[in-house]
């Protein structure tokens, strides 16, 4: 019998006052009976809505039969034939537009709980499985992946599964992109994106760390070198600034610096050399889960008062609602319909306050969000020691520059056939934010599984 | 290309000064593609920081980038403890775009203290392309000069100074260029490395005589790749990344002022953080 009950189980997850003191996962993960009792609530519909919503088409409801049974190896099975990262996606994919909006058991009531579902496999199947994945018989053809984020190590899971020998090229000294540099390890433990990169390299793949593609070999380079086939995953790594006075004052980070500090360098941890500024009021501005997260890490790192600062209102803030949630549960005060005008310095240049103005929401504008407009004499002074820029990225031009013959569009976007990833250079493909601009995980894991496929097929076509 | 078996080893360890060390590291795919005005960045272990360092020589055939560092936080004095054979955690470059000399006739390279180190190679890469090299190094004092054989053999002129006087001239770099420019030497350009403040000083004196300077600039940075925007520096008015779009730049447009109030974000931490690297070396002696 299904279980009928309109609600999820809720995530077991640490209180808000102790969690905003430590950087341990906040979610603590369903238990068998949790992950049993939920998968029950799936009715196993026909129409099977939730695999369409899903951008790398995860057979959902297979996997959800078999955590019914009991099964958790077989259910993971199962989702390792569609994703390479099932651990990362179970916790930071947006599900509530994804999978679980496409839910019937959301019609009346809430959907089931898929990410949960995903995310409990997936660490099921890491504490418990001891088996190293098999290996596919080698094909000897070489294909690099620059950049080792969701798309390239995607990308690279899929082609290795397929026999491809498979070099993956990281620029910093740690693989996983923006899983490790950008997304906190509160929110996905740094061990999970290890073990998920442990798991590729039983694959066979390659990761060759502290390689600037562009500067220490170029994509030229790459296919003489006797890569088949290139796919780059280079991410949307250039910070924004919204070109305020004051903004290069000590104590004005780009969200990427100050999480690549904390998360990626360590620096709240004591035994790190990485230094970081331990601010007692910080501002962050902007809206995004970029936003929440580099505001979230403040307060663990011991500030007394931390904001977001926010040009429209709640229901605009681009961040996902759970992400939000969480923020304002740890005490993180939403300073909504406000925008930066100048940042403020004492005499040593250190930031003293921020300038912001009220706005208020006009017409819709291109987004289709109501554009916020100024109220003319609104001007207040927010006391702030350091104010964190959280107003987006765009992709780094660097290979763009040095590749030639590599179109992008005038914002930096590598152009690319949306059914393939192949750019305007043969044997070049690419995806993720180095495409799109700065969008989700999963969508970057969904471009470099349609990469890889359309990669195998060209190499299958093309003489050896 | 077996990228698989680089260990960044120190080939060659050797002490410049009392604060200053030479290394030559083993890295054949940097040492091929690196050129002057470049950099690195490396971390000496696992908890380490990433620290940006200018590339002070390559040697393509042996496969070695050469780096010369100045003993002045907790990261370097860790290097400094490396020896010969030992490995580096990470070496990573080149990064930066290479400094511009090609079709420059006559250029006085200006240096600074361990600026020096990066002033070289492009006092040497100047000579071979057959152009006329006036050099100025200035220390602090005898003790501290480094590479004066180096700058005198590329050099078709050479002036040392020194702080107190205690060897060459005493003054100031920009004593020594005020002379040479009084003397009627016209330059294509003034390349001028070493403290931030000496080479604001510097670019106060060729403004006056419309001269085109060169500085590089040496920020704190994470990635050099771009991704961080902690190298940020003001140069005409706009935001720059020292990383990506320099680390030269035209010493007219920099705003120094506000690059050295930046460079000093940390300087509680690092104080901090070099005492006990300091005295955990002490305690090892021990």
């Amino acid at each position: 019998m299904p279980n009928m009950s309109l609600k999820k189980n809720e995530m077991p997850s640490q209180e808000p006052n102790v969690r905003n003191k430590n950087f341990s996962e906040v979610a603590l993960g369903y238990t068998a009976e949790q992950a049993v009792d939920e998968a029950n609530r799936c009715l196993n519909c026909k129409n099977r809505p939730c695999v369409g919503g899903c951008p790398v088409n995860i057979a959902i409801p297979d996997f959800i039969q078999e955590v019914q049974k009991g099964n958790f190896e077989e259910a993971y099975q199962i989702i390792a034939k569609s994703s390479s990262l099932p651990a990362v996606c179970g916790r930071v994919c947006p599900q509530e537009s994804q999978c679980e909006a496409k839910c019937v058991r959301g019609i009346k009531g809430e959907p089931v709980a898929i990410g949960r579902l995903e995310r409990f496999v997936a660490d099921w199947h890491n504490d418990h499985s001891k088996e190293a994945p098999k290996r596919p018989a080698p094909l000897g053809r070489r294909v690099a992946i620059v950049g080792s984020g969701p798309s390239g190590l995607t990308c690279a899971g899929d082609l290795a599964k397929l026999g491809y020998d498979v070099t993956v090229f990281e620029a910093l000294h740690t693989a996983g992109g923006v899983l490790v540099y950008g997304i906190p390890e509160f929110r996905l433990p740094k061990a999970i994106v290890q073990k998920e990169i442990d798991t590729l390299k039983e694959l066979g793949v390659k990761v060759e760390t502290n390689m600037v593609i562009g500067r220490v070999l170029s994509v030229d380079e790459l296919l003489e070198d006797g890569f088949e086939a290139v796919f780059i995953g280079s991410g949307a790594g250039l910070p924004r600034f919204m070109n305020i006075p004051g903004e290069n004052l000590k104590g004005v980070y780009s969200a990427n610096e100050f999480l690549t500090r904390v998360n990626l360098m360590k620096s709240y941890r004591d035994n790190s050399d990485t230094p970081i500024q331990h601010a007692k009021k910080v501002a962050v501005v902007g809206g995004g889960n970029v936003a929440m997260d580099a505001a979230r890490c403040a307060k663990r790192l011991g500030a007394e008062e931390v904001s977001i600062v926010y040009r429209r209102s709640e229901k605009e803030l681009p961040a996902r609602a759970e992400e939000v949630e969480h923020a304002k549960e740890e005490g993180i005060v939403f300073r909504l319909l406000h925008n930066p005008t100048k940042i403020l310095g004492n005499e040593e240049g250190f930031v003293s306050g921020m300038e912001c103005v009220e706005m208020e929401l006009g017409e819709p504008d291109a987004s289709g969000r109501r554009r916020p407009v100024e109220k003319a004499g609104s001007e207040s002074i927010l006391e702030a020691d350091c104010v964190i820029m959280a107003i987006g990225t765009s992709p780094n031009p660097l290979i763009k520059t040095t590749t030639e013959g590599l179109e992008t569009q005038k914002w930096g976007g590598i152009i690319v056939e949306e059914e393939t990833g192949l750019t305007s250079r043969p044997a070049v493909y690419a995806g993720g934010d180095a495409v799109t601009g700065a969008a989700t995980v999963i969508l970057a894991m969904g471009a470099g599984k349609t990469a890889a496929s359309a990669i195998h097929e060209y190499l299958q076509k093309k003489e050896k | 290309m077996e990228v698989n078996e680089i260990m960044y080893r120190i080939a060659k360890k050797q002490k410049l000064n009392a604060t200053v060390t030479l290394m030559e590291i083993e890295a054949p795919l940097i040492a091929k593609k690196a050129e002057p005005g470049q950099f690195i960045i490396l971390r000496v272990n696992e908890e380490g920081e990433r620290i940006p360092l200018t590339v002070a020589d390559f040697d393509r055939e042996r496969g070695t980038v050469t780096i010369i560092f100045q003993i002045v936080g907790a990261t370097t004095e860790k290097l400094n403890h490396l020896e010969e054979g030992d490995c580096l955690q990470d070496f990573v470059g080149p990064l930066g775009t290479p400094s511009h000399v090609e079709g420059l006739r006559k250029v006085a390279v200006v240096g600074g203290g361990v600026g020096c180190a990066i002033a070289y190679p492009i006092a040497k890469k100047l000579h071979q392309l057959g152009a006329e090299v006036h050099s100025i190094v200035g220390f602090r004092n005898e003790e501290l000069v480094i590479l004066e054989e180096q700058f005198r053999e590329v050099s078709d002129r050479f002036v040392l100074m020194t702080d107190d006087g205690s060897c060459g001239e005493k003054g100031l770099v920009t004593n020594a260029l005020q002379k040479l420019i009084d003397a009627g030497e016209q330059y294509d350009e003034v390349i001028a490395i070493g403290p931030l403040i000496m080479m604001k000083f510097v670019v106060r004196l060729t403004k006056q005589y419309n001269i085109k300077t060169v500085v590089s600039m040496n920020p704190i940075m994470i990635d050099g790749t771009g991704m961080c925007g902690g190298c940020r520096l003001t140069v005409g008015g706009k935001t720059k990344f020292a990383c990506v779009d320099g680390p030269d730049f035209d010493g007219f447009e920099v705003d120094f002022d506000e690059a050295m109030a930046r460079s000093s974000i940390y300087k509680p931490f690092e104080r901090h953080a070099y005492e006990e690297a300091c005295h955990l070396f002490e305690k090892e002696v021990r």
